[in-house]
């Protein structure tokens, strides 16, 4: 079969415990409006601080120090932002510097392995032995350490404390003329923010067996992107509802991820197809704004910005087909360019319909 | 309540760009003061606002609200003693949380992890039905929703929702239309009057500057140039105003959004 079970189960897996590092920059990026390029080190730093503690045979405490070093490493990006006055994306930098450094420190060499050593998953594999929910352990915890978090985070913005950190990204002088700090609000947002990537690291160490220090290189692009998914999909109502929002883009971040893998697609491939999702997600507003007003201009001299589009699409489209049909080594390229080109085309149709809809409703 | 003894604030200094926004300012305020500010663009009526409300320390000089001196803390210290409104209503709200959020934020109700209860949603409610316009029943909605004179009342009330020792009111309804400046304004007089708050409005109205407090206070070049409270100011006409700004510094009260009528 060409998508079997056990792969969806694992793309499931992966894509809950990946949904941690979403869930954290749901609440720097998202809520409290921070870009924390820290998030790199930062999950390796939990993987790290946990697989030692894991190797020591505690698999629990494990967890709780991998919290720890996140809150840290959130406490420094903060200062140095917030105290330092350093730029934000820079101070993120600068802390995802240090940390490479922090993170060999704390495994010895660049790739520690994890096993012999207990986890909570092979705790819960112990547990449910013999029960019909044998074969899914590993989604049980994960499962379980997600809605604890969501559960956690939701409950923790609805608290006077949550609101104060959504307003800091909202609109930091209602913040100071509320009476409150937002240094402190930065500080508090970036500490929790961090303890859930750092303990996502963790479990993404104890899930694999293994932590290597290159492990974090583009999660912070790869969180993004899941986070851009799941409001798409679920859209930007309420806090809830966009906190499991985020958990299902991971989710269909990493099926998606399973299903170009079985295409043959490199793995090495990953990181650039999740920086466009990003890239074109991010700037999708202002590209639909620019077409708009060039169509408009363009049509009073008698030309459709769109129609040109669509034809350009529509043969690239078409091209693309009959290479992959010619072509044996990169086939799997040219169907993801060709329904790329398909996804442009439709996007044009439907811009074009609304013009003519808006102009008509106009006159 | 509130004294300013001999504030100085230079901008730029040593620079080309050097600009005394305050000039060694003096000003005294009683408990239930309502003072109307006026004077020509760049006077310093803003820079001193800021400077009550910690935006920056001062150069030298002293600020004492109620007898405390407050000249060098920090203004998220000071914010729970003065509310302060700007001309912008996007300033001093949340667009992106709801009007019970922002209201929850800004009464500081409950401990920090205490959450909205029944008995604060009543008493938003309540408050929101006194601005009278239909707020109470969308206290669910983003602020970012409301209009600009909605969200400047919110403003109002939430600068207000804990009477402040001192309220600062920075053209808060020049960037409205007449009908809603005016609604604003008649909130703004009604909730004064009833918290019985000392407050400093800076108006480009000069008959509104006269008809509302109980005392008007011109401005220029960063100085107090005329103070005018009681019998005095009760037969004051606009064109009185402008001839003493004339008398005074000597050019004609230059100020590009001011209504003489």
């Amino acid at each position: 079969m060409f998508i079997s079970w056990g792969i969806i189960q694992s793309a499931v897996e992966l894509g809950l415990i990946y949904s941690m590092v979403a869930l954290a920059l749901f609440l720097s990026y998202s809520m409290l409006n921070v870009c924390d390029l820290s998030t790199d080190g930062c999950y390796t730093l939990g993987c790290s601080v946990g697989s030692m503690v894991a190797l020591t045979g505690h698999p629990v405490l494990a967890l709780l120090a991998a919290i720890g070093s996140g809150v840290c490493s959130g406490f420094v990006t903060a200062f140095l932002q917030t105290r330092m006055k350093i730029e934000s994306l820079l101070a993120g930098i600068i802390v995802n510097t240090g940390l490479y450094t922090v993170n060999i420190m704390i495994l010895g060499k660049a790739t520690v392995s994890l096993n012999d050593a207990p986890t909570v998953f092979t705790w819960m594999k112990k547990v449910l032995a013999g029960t019909p929910l044998a074969d899914f352990y590993k989604l049980v915890v994960a499962l379980c350490f997600v809605l604890l978090t969501v559960l956690l985070l939701v409950l923790f913005l609805r608290t006077r404390l949550g609101l104060s950190i959504r307003a800091t990204g909202n609109n930091k002088d209602m913040v100071r003329s509320s009476s409150l700090n937002p240094t402190t609000m930065i500080t508090i947002g970036l500490c929790c923010s961090n303890a859930i990537t750092a303990l996502g690291g963790c479990l993404i160490g104890e899930y694999n067996k293994t932590c290597d220090i290159n492990m974090g290189t583009g999660m912070v692009t790869i969180a993004l992107a899941s986070l851009i998914i799941g409001e798409t999909v679920f859209g930007k109502k309420t806090v809830p509802w966009r906190a499991v929002g985020v958990v299902v883009g991971a989710v269909i971040y990493r099926i998606v991820v399973a299903v170009a893998l079985r295409l043959n697609m490199p793995a090495t491939a990953l990181k650039l197809v999740s920086a466009v999702i990003v890239a074109v997600a991010i700037s999708y507003p202002t590209v639909v704004r620019t077409l708009a007003l060039q169509n408009r201009r363009l049509s009073t001299r008698g030309v459709s910005l769109y129609r040109i589009l669509q034809a350009v699409f529509a043969g690239l489209t078409v091209l693309f087909i009959v290479l992959s049909v010619f072509t044996s080594g990169s086939r799997p390229l040219m169907i993801l360019l060709a329904l790329l080109c398909a996804v442009f085309l439709v996007l044009m149709i439907a811009a074009d319909r609304k013009e003519r809809r808006d102009a008509h409703a106009g006159a | 309540m509130l004294v300013l003894d001999h504030v100085s604030k230079t901008f730029n200094p040593g620079t080309v760009n050097s600009k005394t926004a305050l000039d060694r300012l003096s000003l005294h305020v009683l408990p239930g003061d309502f003072i109307t500010i006026i004077g020509s663009n760049g006077a310093g009526k803003s820079t001193l606002f800021n400077a009550v409300c910690g935006e920056f320390y001062p150069d030298s000089g002293t600020v004492t609200l109620a007898g405390r001196d407050i000249t060098w803390l920090p203004m998220h210290k000071r914010a729970a003693d003065i509310g302060h409104l700007f001309q912008d209503p996007m300033r001093g709200t949340a667009p992106g949380m709801t009007i019970e959020e922002n209201l929850a934020l800004a009464s500081g109700r409950g401990g920090w992890f205490g959450t909205i209860s029944r008995q604060d949603r009543e008493f938003f409610r309540e408050r929101l039905a006194e601005l009278d316009m239909g707020l109470e029943d969308r206290m669910k909605q983003p602020v970012g929703l409301l209009s600009g004179g909605q969200r400047q009342a919110l403003t109002l009330l939430m600068a207000t929702v804990n009477p402040p020792k001192l309220l600062l009111l920075d053209e808060h309804t020049a960037a409205l239309d007449p009908a809603t400046a005016e609604k604003v304004t008649e909130l703004t007089e009604r909730i004064v009057r009833e918290s019985n708050l000392t407050c400093l409005m800076v108006t480009h109205n000069m008959q509104a500057a006269l008809e509302m407090g109980n005392r008007t206070v011109m401005m220029d070049a960063g100085r107090i140039i005329y103070d005018t409270s009681g019998e005095e100011r009760a037969h004051l006409t606009v064109s009185d105003l402008m001839d003493r700004f004339r008398a005074r510094t000597g050019s004609a009260l230059d100020n590009d959004r001011m209504l003489l009528q």
